[in-house]
């Protein structure tokens, strides 16, 4: 049988995991408490904001442990990987050990698509809003460009830069010139749905549906937190395409 | 062959979002197929004249209905499939219209229409949480013997 010092560690890294790579507060709660009686222990709590946990135990040995959570990402293979390996020490089929190994594992590897993969699906989501707003085919090239264009230099941005926000508002800046320098040459025709079309990518899908989701389960201070967070993400693609905008 | 396109162009953009969040590879297609039933309700409520508000809450019903489906049956968190699925409900282009006109000092347009993409984004809201609240009053009827 684990102590529940190792457990403690099982509980916090896998709420750690799910956290860090974009899965919704409750659902990190819901896993700990899962698996921390799956280990046998009744009386766990715990507390989980978007920027850290607490956890924990009650008894005649209590233990109580704070993780910070400083960077964010979207990997939402890891929480579905974290998903399985929580319903198999639900199953009971998965000893401690083996599955704070396995965590660590999963903790370390990057397991992500590449840049290229990604700016190549950041260009052909841009393309398929273009039709889907009605736009017309002739534009299906240059929305190619300034979609995948204005990706990939979030991406890039997002590595060295770590201010929050920044990098959104100076890939709209990007694609807001693109776009505009695009039709001016006469190689595009609508510069409206160009741009509407190539800022998709950049919109916070996720931090919209995980709000509403964690208001929903009762998170309030972390529902309110990511709304914020959809609201300023999607202001600042507002600003960037505005700055460009108003000199065009 | 206009819908053709439509559903051929959702489904791309959906399933292209699902490599953007980093989704599991094996689950892309259902990623697609979410987004793609989305759009196809939202674009035929829009045909019946509804306005654009009714539409995507009904749109956004049947993402979510189809992501708990999906979920079931893959063992996957639900977020994997209604993130992708409700993309194509966000009111990027009103959003857009609002902005382009408050830049032109329309500020009366300009207000209008961001309250109405605020209104869109309610709508979403609103679609993903009844659709939730109806499958827990399902599931909880169905424990019932």
């Amino acid at each position: 049988m684990a102590d529940n010092r190792e457990i403690t560690q099982i509980c916090l890294l896998a709420g750690k995991i799910i956290l860090q790579n974009g899965g919704e507060t409750y659902r990190v709660e819901d896993t700990m408490d899962r698996i921390a009686a799956a280990y046998g222990i009744e009386n766990s709590h715990s507390f989980v904001t978007p920027t850290g946990i607490i956890f924990a135990i009650d008894g005649s040995s209590q233990l109580t442990r704070l993780i910070r959570i400083s960077e964010r990402s979207t990997n939402l293979e890891k929480v579905s990987l974290v998903n399985d390996i929580s319903r198999r020490i639900g199953s009971g089929s998965l000893p401690a050990d083996e599955a704070l190994t396995l965590l660590q594992e999963l903790d370390e590897t990057r397991r992500e698509y590449s840049a290229i993969v990604k700016t190549a699906a950041a260009a052909a989501a841009s393309g398929g809003f273009l039709i889907m707003y009605d736009g017309s085919w002739g534009d299906f090239f240059p929305v190619l460009v300034t979609g995948g264009l204005g990706f990939w230099l979030y991406l890039v941005l997002g590595r060295f830069v770590t201010v929050k926000f920044f990098a959104e508002f100076i890939s709209a800046l990007l694609i807001g010139t693109l776009a505009a320098l695009l039709v001016r040459q006469g190689i595009g025709s609508d510069l409206d749905k160009i741009v509407i079309g190539s800022v998709m990518p950049l919109v916070p899908g996720l931090a919209i549906t995980t709000a509403v989701r964690d208001l929903m389960a009762g998170h309030l201070v972390s529902g309110l937190s990511k709304g914020a967070e959809a609201f300023l993400t999607a202001f600042a693609i507002g600003a960037g395409i505005a700055a460009v905008l108003s000199f065009y | 062959m206009m819908l053709l396109e439509q559903l051929a162009m959702s489904f791309t953009a959906s399933a292209a979002f699902g490599i953007l969040f980093n989704s599991p590879r094996d689950r892309l297609l259902q990623c697609g197929i979410t987004g793609m039933a989305g759009w196809l309700v939202y674009v035929y409520a829009m045909r019946l004249t509804l306005d654009a508000i009714p539409a995507t809450l009904l749109a956004a019903i049947a993402v979510t209905a189809l992501s708990q489906l999906f979920s079931k049956l893959y063992r996957t968190p639900i977020i994997v499939f209604s993130v992708s699925g409700i993309i194509p409900l966000v009111p990027g282009g009103v959003a857009y219209d609002a902005m382009r006109n408050a830049v032109q000092d329309n500020y009366e347009l300009a207000v209008e229409l961001a309250v109405k993409a605020f209104m869109l984004s309610g709508a979403i809201a609103i679609g993903l949480f009844f659709s939730e609240v109806l499958n827990r009053m399902i599931r909880s009827f169905g424990n019932k013997p």
